[in-house]
């Protein structure tokens, strides 16, 4: 376990200290002091109410579209605290990209979908059509729905299946080139294949970027995840390699939960 | 008596009692029923009464003899003339086309930045007391906005344009742009409202700021409740007679400036449909008039509303 003590490090990767998050006077966040590596999937897992969700919305600074969130602590992403003054949030969401728990393709074609990121953060006309089409297709490639919209990608993305949606949300953070992806629970709303499908999607992805998960399925964290952290009413249990927590965990509470005698 | 008799004799009181209460409900049951049958069927008996009675006034000069071509094209409408009457309203739906048309061009953009407003800038109580302000300006009597018009914004205009009188087309289309801003508002305020906060979330995680997240997210999820709120100001517009015919100038003629005055199909029946003798042509033309008015609202109600069916077959 990190002490809080221990000062932030700057290197890639996530690292939080003395995160703290308040909603209102419920605190969701205690002391949270987290070191997660780059370039392989991390999963958060615990049971509901935790604050893995909350915690995985920090590092994006989604939290704070509510109003009566209160965070205090150190988050560093690619080696900058995110709440330093002179941090643009436009550039911090850039460079995180994030999938929902359910699939949110926005209600325009499948094209503009992938290029949404694009519209916001490239100014008009600095690619070519031919350019823009290029990007699409490899995003599209990338999750492996190219070959099923190819003809349709005109047609509005809310046409598509539920798991050809999710996949969609995964391919729209391509284009952007992000460093980090946070997926919230991004297989609750499909079926047993739709699961399969998009974690060898994940496989393929985990070679490019620093990936978090939070997921419910115990199951998916040991066969997805490289590292795993078990949270409990927000704090940080324990951290450490997927095998070791699920086969050998340092505390009593990990075990009680992976070995499902709680939570 | 024991107590197993009077025992027996309150249940059969009870018995008989709610047998009563029974049949009283089987009765009262396909009364009422009947009752919101016919509720329901008014709305649709009243709608075809009108439409025919406006009808029946007016078909003597439709299927007798009226010049259509005149009626469409003539900027000249002189009904009271004695010796040459001519009855052409050309003049008359430029009017009302030129002042809806100014109306919608102040009261869209100021009703949809109202209402994107409200719904994405503000938020709790202030967001709330929004709302309710603006929807209280909605039942303010057009007679009240016709004062305003004359009163108000006619000294202004006068003042500010040097022109000799302040009741015309700018006049007109302040007023009835004002007076179509509150339906805007309370209209997109609820398409924008029922936009999924996953959208949102979605364009915000990308980093847009909240203004891309509007025009790039929200106005596309939101179109068809937004265009039916358009439709349905316009509808307002143009049906509105009182405001109009008190701020617009009355003259017939085809405007050529934002500041000549003009004279719209509404007001035109409600000046002259009392002096008009019952039964002879003048009469029976505002009829005619009022099917024109009657086509052009209903059309624009019926687009309104395949609009807003439109946005509920897309949700599900």
């Amino acid at each position: 376990m990190i002490s809080t003590a221990t000062p932030l490090s700057t290197t890639p990767g996530i690292h939080t200290r003395n995160l703290n998050l308040w909603y209102g006077s419920f605190q969701a966040l205690k002391e949270v002091a987290l070191d997660i590596k780059p370039g392989i999937v991390t999963a958060l897992i615990g049971p509901s109410g935790c604050g893995k969700t909350t915690l995985l919305r920090c590092f994006n600074r989604i939290n704070e579209r509510y109003g009566n969130v209160r965070t205090t602590g150190e988050i560093a992403v690619l080696g900058k605290n995110i709440y330093d003054a002179d941090v643009s949030l436009s550039e911090l969401r850039k460079a995180v990209g994030m999938v929902f728990q359910r699939p949110n393709p926005l209600p325009i074609s499948i094209r503009e979908n992938v290029l949404f990121g694009v519209r916001v953060h490239v100014k008009r006309g600095a690619y070519g059509r031919g350019e823009l089409d290029a990007m699409v297709e490899s995003a599209l490639r990338d999750v492996q729905l190219w070959d099923d919209v190819k003809d349709k990608l005109k047609k509005n993305a809310l046409h598509l299946s539920l798991e050809q949606q999710q996949k969609l949300c995964i391919a729209r953070l391509l284009p952007l080139k992000p460093r980090v992806i946070l997926m919230d629970e991004p297989c609750s709303a499909l079926d047993a294949e739709g699961i399969e499908r998009i974690e060898l999607l994940l496989q393929e992805l985990r070679k490019r970027f620093t990936i978090l998960i939070v997921t419910h399925n115990m199951a998916q964290a040991r066969r997805a995840a490289d590292e795993c952290i078990y949270m409990l009413l927000g704090r940080i249990v324990e951290h450490d390699a997927t095998m070791k927590i699920f086969h050998n965990p340092r505390e009593k509470e990990t075990e009680m939960y992976v070995t499902g005698r709680y939570g | 008596m024991n107590k197993s008799v009077f025992a027996a004799k309150i249940r059969r009181f009870f018995r008989a009692l709610h047998g009563l209460l029974q049949i009283a409900l089987d009765f009262t049951e396909p009364v009422m029923e009947l009752l919101i049958r016919l509720c329901g069927w008014s709305a649709i008996v009243f709608v075809f009464a009108i439409f025919l009675f406006v009808f029946k006034e007016a078909a003597p000069v439709m299927f007798g003899g009226m010049n259509y071509t005149e009626f469409f094209t003539s900027i000249n409408w002189r009904p009271t003339s004695v010796v040459n009457p001519q009855y052409g309203i050309l003049a008359l739906i430029v009017g009302t086309l030129s002042v809806t048309g100014l109306a919608m061009l102040l009261a869209v953009p100021l009703g949809l930045g109202a209402a994107v407003y409200i719904s994405e800038f503000t938020t709790g109580k202030y967001k709330e007391a929004l709302k309710v302000l603006i929807e209280l300006l909605a039942p303010i009597p057009s007679v009240v906005w016709g004062f305003i018009g004359y009163m108000l914004i006619g000294p202004i205009i006068i003042k500010l344009t040097g022109a000799p009188v302040g009741v015309n087309l700018l006049n007109g289309g302040i007023t009835l742009g004002l007076m179509s801003v509150p339906i805007i508002v309370s209209v997109a305020e609820d398409a924008l409202r029922a936009v999924p906060d996953s959208y949102r979330e979605a364009a915000l995680s990308f980093g847009a700021s909240r203004w891309e997240t509007v025009y790039r997210v929200l106005f596309p999820a939101a179109k068809n409740g937004l265009l039916a709120a358009v439709l349905l100001g316009i509808g307002r517009a143009i049906g509105e007679t009182m405001a109009v015919l008190m701020v617009t100038g009355h003259a017939i003629k085809i405007p050529h400036s934002l500041l000549d005055p003009v004279r719209t199909l509404t007001a035109t029946i409600a000046a002259e449909l009392g002096e008009a003798v019952e039964g002879d042509v003048h009469y029976r033309m505002l009829f005619v008039i009022g099917l024109v008015l009657f086509a052009m609202t209903f059309a624009i109600n019926l687009t309104a509303d395949f609009v807003v069916k439109g946005i509920r077959s897309e949700k599900t």
